[in-house]
């Protein structure tokens, strides 16, 4: 069953000895064959440095900004929602101004909240490529981006959801969303009974992304 | 995807095609060179060299076969580097002539990578 | 061409959305659909950056809310501003729609509005 990784797996649990230039730890693939693509990456990138394009500090503090994007995030604003019945209405209005009410710069991104209730449960998916709200909830994880969900979700939801170890009852309605233009999606996951008087940290804390995904629910 | 059954259907156009298999659910940790990827496309699509619709475009020019052969970042740095060649940032002869140089310098990503410093 | 239609497949519901587009383009003309409005996605045979999926061509769905103004990604992708910018709605499709099965689940997707024609009548 697949579980999941709702803390940041960040370089730092590849750690080799020593340190590169710019004091990041090197990584696994250092030491593996250079590949053809690699070898098109460096090139791509030292020739947008020598012209003046992209440099080098840009490239790691960009890298860096990425990094910082994580679930935890996504959560904060599940668990703000959940307990400000305004902010609530926000998120549903305008995801992205949701975000930034909450206090997360979120760029261009055009975010949508869909909220799961007793009737309707939400699931997201890009069939064309692999969209994904990145800018709040970081990097997808390589599922989001397979064959496997991207061809069969839209035709047969609640057996990937199964297959994710989510079975939901006939009375409530599987809703697909396919990211095919400039919207992203954010599940917002029903609260679970039990967390009364719940602060927002700990709130925050039962809502991984496979939750924000909707291949999840939270758990206390 | 079945061009036959299906004239018109771009292969990356696969909401509801056949498939038959569960979906993995392994992950892998993003590698640096991965995230150097991820960066460079948000820098020049932010600059305005290209634009993702420009991104997924040239992936999709890649073909069908490109899905298996290809992992997500190696089509990503392939169209990235086509958008930057159509956008006139550097020439084929450029990027022709700085691969081989890099291909020289050593045998792994991290000598390959050594002589111009770590971004 | 068959005589007799097929039993209309009724687009599903939606719940009106409560506020506007968050994405308006003051200069545009307003949209041709509203929420709630049936609509049927256009086929087409071009080649070129679609951003509408293959599963969807010909299908009659219900517009669940405008979301803004954007630029055609089928111009951008070619370097071409994609300007003025057009309306992108959600439409909602039942799984009976998409696939003949008899489940409510549905799917929404972003659609152009050039990629949408008006629909009264269920699929000939």
């Amino acid at each position: 069953m697949p579980h999941d990784h709702d803390h940041d797996h960040d370089h730092d649990e590849h750690r080799h000895e020593g340190m590169s230039a710019s004091g990041h730890p090197y990584r696994a693939d250092q030491d593996a064959p250079l590949t053809h693509w690699q070898r098109m990456e460096i090139a791509v990138r030292e020739l947008l440095a020598e012209k003046g394009v992209a440099t080098p500090a840009e490239i790691a503090a960009q890298i860096g900004r990425m990094d910082a994007r994580s679930p935890a995030l996504g959560a904060r604003v599940v668990a703000r929602a959940w307990t400000d019945p305004a902010f609530r209405a926000l998120l549903l209005a305008d995801g992205s101004a949701a975000c930034r009410a909450e206090g997360i710069e979120v760029d261009a991104l055009k975010l949508v909240a869909v909220e799961n209730d007793a009737q309707a449960h939400n699931v997201i998916v890009c069939t064309l490529c692999s969209c994904y709200p990145r800018t709040l909830l970081g990097l997808p994880p390589d599922w989001y981006k397979s064959r496997a969900y991207r061809t069969r979700l839209v035709r047969e939801p609640r057996r990937v959801l199964a297959e994710f170890g989510l079975t939901l009852p006939d009375a409530v309605t599987v809703r697909v969303h396919d990211s095919t233009a400039d919207m992203r999606y954010l599940v917002v996951p029903r609260r679970p009974e039990g967390t009364e008087g719940w602060g927002a940290a700990r709130l925050a804390s039962i809502v991984t992304r496979d939750c924000m995904i909707g291949v999840a629910v939270p758990h206390i | 995807m079945d061009q036959e059954r299906e004239p018109g259907r771009g292969w990356h156009d696969m909401g509801g095609a056949a498939f038959a298999g569960a979906v993995d659910p392994a992950s892998h940790d993003y590698a640096l060179w991965e995230k150097r990827v991820d960066a460079l496309m948000v820098l020049c699509t932010a600059k305005g060299l290209f634009t993702v619709d420009g991104l997924r475009r040239a992936i999709e020019d890649l073909g069908p076969g490109a899905f298996e052969s290809m992992s997500y970042y190696e089509r990503w740095i392939a169209s990235v580097a086509r958008n930057l060649i159509e956008a006139g940032v550097f020439t084929v002869e450029e990027l022709n002539a700085r691969m081989e140089a890099i291909g020289a310098r050593g045998a792994t990503y991290g000598a390959a990578s050594l002589a111009r410093g770590d971004g | 061409m068959a005589e007799a239609q097929p039993p209309a497949v009724a687009p599903p519901a939606v719940a009106l959305p409560a506020a506007p587009p968050p994405y308006p383009d003051p200069a545009a003309p307003p949209p041709r659909f509203a929420p709630g409005a049936v609509v049927r996605v256009r086929r087409g045979a071009a080649p070129g950056h679609i951003r509408t999926p293959w599963y969807l061509r010909g299908r009659l769905g219900r517009v669940e809310r405008v979301c803004g103004w954007f630029a055609n990604p089928e111009e951008l992708a070619y370097r071409r501003p994609g300007l003025p910018r057009r309306a992108l709605y959600r439409v909602r499709f039942s799984m009976a729609e998409l696939w003949g099965e008899g489940s409510r689940d549905t799917v929404d997707a972003e659609i152009f509005e050039h990629w949408l024609e008006a629909a009264d009548a269920p699929r000939p």
